[in-house]
């Protein structure tokens, strides 16, 4: 800092046809570059320097047990076009990341519509809605996982009225959505609460406009309040895809991926393969492909988001 | 262009002190004490308490020695943790090691050849050797048993398994009929196989031994899932619980110390776990299969990692672990592998909870007679691939056979590899 101060004092005795180094520019530029430093080295540390490591470890054939750590070029790509469980996986990625989407979305809107009306009460179920986004995941899942059993309570509630409950966890179906569901429940409160500040922030007066323009409540919804917040669906959704495909903690507790394989997303077959397997180069190379995805699912709907949001037209 | 090479030098260099404080504080000098760190996983506070007595008796003798940390990991995790550790470069000096993946340990050179003492019972080691040279100590060669809740039994209008015993009808069928029983009378459940929760199938080879049956060929090229023994078995094993409704089913737990089960088939070193149980208990061998007596032995072993910090630390701390005098106490809670100390007296004194005659009957003759547990190289992969495979058989409806020879279908590329 003090080479800051006295820079510009020892530039003014230099003859004039020499422009000062320390411009007001430089050293605005500095001092932004100072102030990011901090969150630059975080992200080199701990995102760039781990991803390409992670490029690098997809290039070896790596046996932590007998710690040897072999080059195989492009081996483990070629592994990965040929893997028969890699189509499963992927399979299903896609369909627990499209039920997650869906549903936490649409749950997440019709909530925060609901909760966002001038009732008594909806303090609490805001709360009661949220409240699970706080909890440990691991905690949340192993709660689920009692309830879930074939002995467990919500078979026990529908023993009550009637029902014959399936063995949620041992089914192929029944497993894929009770993951989904307690996915679901946990973070719902999260998309719910950016819904309610989006729906918050629509002025009173379009809704009274459209009104007297005489538009049903559909009308109003689908035209007024759709658009406006049409930039936080997007947020949410971003945040919901990439988070579905993310998911792991769920499947490593209820299900360990199965029954069969049906419930073994990629970020599990990649835990498998690497940990469990101790195939780590495969591991980081499916890893790098989990990037791709993530990657151009994200570019896609930052592109397409021209077409349908608000303000980005 | 100046500021940006000056910005960047400042990040390299941040993170080189970063990176310099981490690589700094690690212990490696010599002329400090010696720290040893062996993983286990058992978290039982009387194992904890012998282990430390064991130690501090041996830091008398070695004033070389800091600490000795004996760190719990959970059995659930236990070997994926273990090898996350070794991968991460924070090796532990000595591993608690499971008998499926002894071969994947014994031949990747990760553990240091260990000395063999001649009073050591060689069906003990055979798992643990590679060209002659033992590579972990047998620490515990536990055979399966049967513990009864004979509450339970007695309650549901059934003779005991020592009745039966006594009576020479202590057969699979007599079993099934008295978990169908307890199931069908009490509302508990019948036998429950421990570990297995129709995930852990290999734990189902304390049942299908009793047919002969064998995941794969004694050589590990060979499937045997689809031999008419594994498929006899697995159809009784099918039919115990959809059927005779005699075994918890999937999805469904039951805890036998708790009070909630007739019959546990397991290790006897759980035997610890019923030191307060509120009903009347008994152990008894596995009851006769289809291939007639047979029994099936458990094993840990202890390795030193070759690439842990103090290898000859260590591997004189392991002599002495498992010598004679410590292998004595040890026998309490994990049978010993020692010729010498295989006897009624030994263990008797070391068993308070076990009567002689079932040391006798599920100690000394199971480990003399026993089938080691499954193992094979590349395990992990294999276990999850079967257990993926298996998945369709725990439905009511299954085609047992067309399930196996899918088993087999699938695991085939991996035990020809």
């Amino acid at each position: 800092m003090t080479l800051l101060a006295e820079k510009p004092a020892s530039v003014l005795r230099r003859p004039p046809e020499r422009a000062p180094y320390w411009t007001m520019r430089r050293r605005d530029q500095l001092a932004g570059w100072l102030m990011v430093a901090p969150q630059l080295a975080g992200i080199v540390a701990f995102v760039i320097v781990p991803l390409g490591l992670v490029v690098w470890y997809s290039l070896h054939e790596w046996n932590v047990l007998a710690g040897t750590f072999d080059y195989v070029g492009g081996e483990n790509y070629q592994a990965l076009l040929d893997d028969p469980r890699l189509g499963p996986a992927l399979r299903a990625t896609g369909l627990f990341s499209a039920g997650l989407v869906v549903l936490n979305l649409s749950l997440a809107l019709f909530l925060a519509v609901l909760l966002n009306q001038k009732l008594r009460g909806t303090v609490v179920f805001r709360t009661l809605f949220f409240s699970p986004v706080v909890v440990t995941l691991v905690a949340w899942t192993i709660v689920w996982g009692f309830l879930l059993q074939d002995n467990g309570g919500i078979n026990g509630f529908l023993d009550l009225v009637g029902i014959d409950g399936p063995n949620w966890l041992r089914g192929d179906t029944t497993a894929m959505i009770s993951v989904i569901v307690v996915q679901l429940f946990k973070n719902v409160g999260l998309n719910m609460v950016l819904f309610l500040a989006a729906l918050q922030g629509v002025p009173a007066e379009l809704y009274e406009a459209a009104r007297i323009d005489g538009a049903s409540a559909w009308a109003r919804f689908r035209r007024v309040t759709v658009p406006l917040i049409s930039p936080t669906i997007l947020l949410t959704s971003i945040l919901t895809i990439v988070g579905s495909l993310q998911v792991f903690a769920q499947i490593a507790v209820l299900t360990q991926g199965g029954p069969g394989t049906s419930t073994t997303v990629l970020v599990y077959y990649l835990y498998q393969q690497a940990f469990q397997f101790h195939h780590f180069g495969y591991g980081a190379t499916i890893s790098l492909l989990l990037f791709v995805i993530v990657l151009a699912l994200t570019v896609l709907q930052w592109r397409m988001r021209k077409r349908w949001v608000f303000h980005e037209a | 262009m100046k500021l940006r090479t000056l910005t960047a030098a400042g990040v390299a260099a941040a993170l080189l002190a970063l990176a310099g404080c981490g690589g700094g504080s690690e212990n490696s000098g010599a002329d400090g004490p010696i720290d040893l760190r062996m993983t286990i996983w058992s978290a039982n506070a009387k194992h904890a308490a012998l282990f430390d007595q064991i130690a501090a008796a041996y830091k008398k003798d070695h004033p070389e020695i800091g600490k000795i940390t004996f760190e719990a990991i959970p059995i659930d995790n236990y070997t994926t943790t273990l090898t996350t550790q070794i991968g991460g470069g924070n090796v532990p000096d000595l591993a608690w090691i499971l008998e499926s993946t002894a071969p994947d340990f014994v031949t990747s050179g990760a553990l240091a050849p260990i000395d063999k003492d001649a009073d050591l019972l060689p069906s003990a080691t055979a798992n643990w050797e590679q060209d002659g040279q033992l590579y972990a100590y047998p620490f515990s060669t536990s055979p399966l048993g049967v513990f009864v809740n004979t509450d339970l039994v007695t309650a549901a209008g059934r003779p005991t398994p020592a009745q039966q015993i006594a009576a020479g009808t202590w057969n699979w069928e007599q079993a099934a009929a008295t978990g169908a029983a307890v199931q069908a009378k009490t509302g508990k459940g019948g036998i429950v196989v421990g570990d297995f929760d129709f995930k852990g199938w290999d734990t189902l080879n304390s049942i299908w031994a009793g047919w002969g049956a064998r995941p794969w060929s004694e050589d590990g090229k060979s499937c045997g899932f689809d031999s008419p023994e594994m498929v006899d078995a697995m159809t009784f094993v099918h039919k115990l619980v959809f059927t005779d409704k005699a075994m918890p089913g999937p999805g469904v737990t039951k805890d036998f110390y708790a009070g909630d089960a007739a019959m546990v088939l397991t290790q006897i070193s759980r035997a610890a776990l019923l030191e307060k149980a509120k009903f009347k208990w008994d152990l008894v061998p596995l009851p006769k299969g289809q291939a007639g007596e047979y029994s099936v032995v458990g094993q840990a072993g202890i390795g030193v990692l070759k690439r842990g910090e103090h290898v000859d630390a260590a591997k004189q701390f392991l002599a002495y672990f498992t010598n004679q005098e410590n292998s004595a106490k040890l026998a309490q809670f994990f049978p010993p592998p020692r010729k010498s100390q295989l006897t009624t007296e030994t263990l008797a004194k070391a068993n308070p909870l076990l009567k002689p005659a079932q040391l006798q009957s599920v100690v000394i003759d199971g480990i003399e007679r026993g089938d080691i547990k499954t193992s094979h190289t590349g395990y992990a992969e294999l276990q999850q691939t079967v257990r993926a495979a298996l998945d369709p058989l725990w439905k009511p409806d299954a085609d047992v056979k067309a399930v196996l020879s899918g088993v087999c279908a699938k695991i085939n590329p991996l035990l020809s590899k």
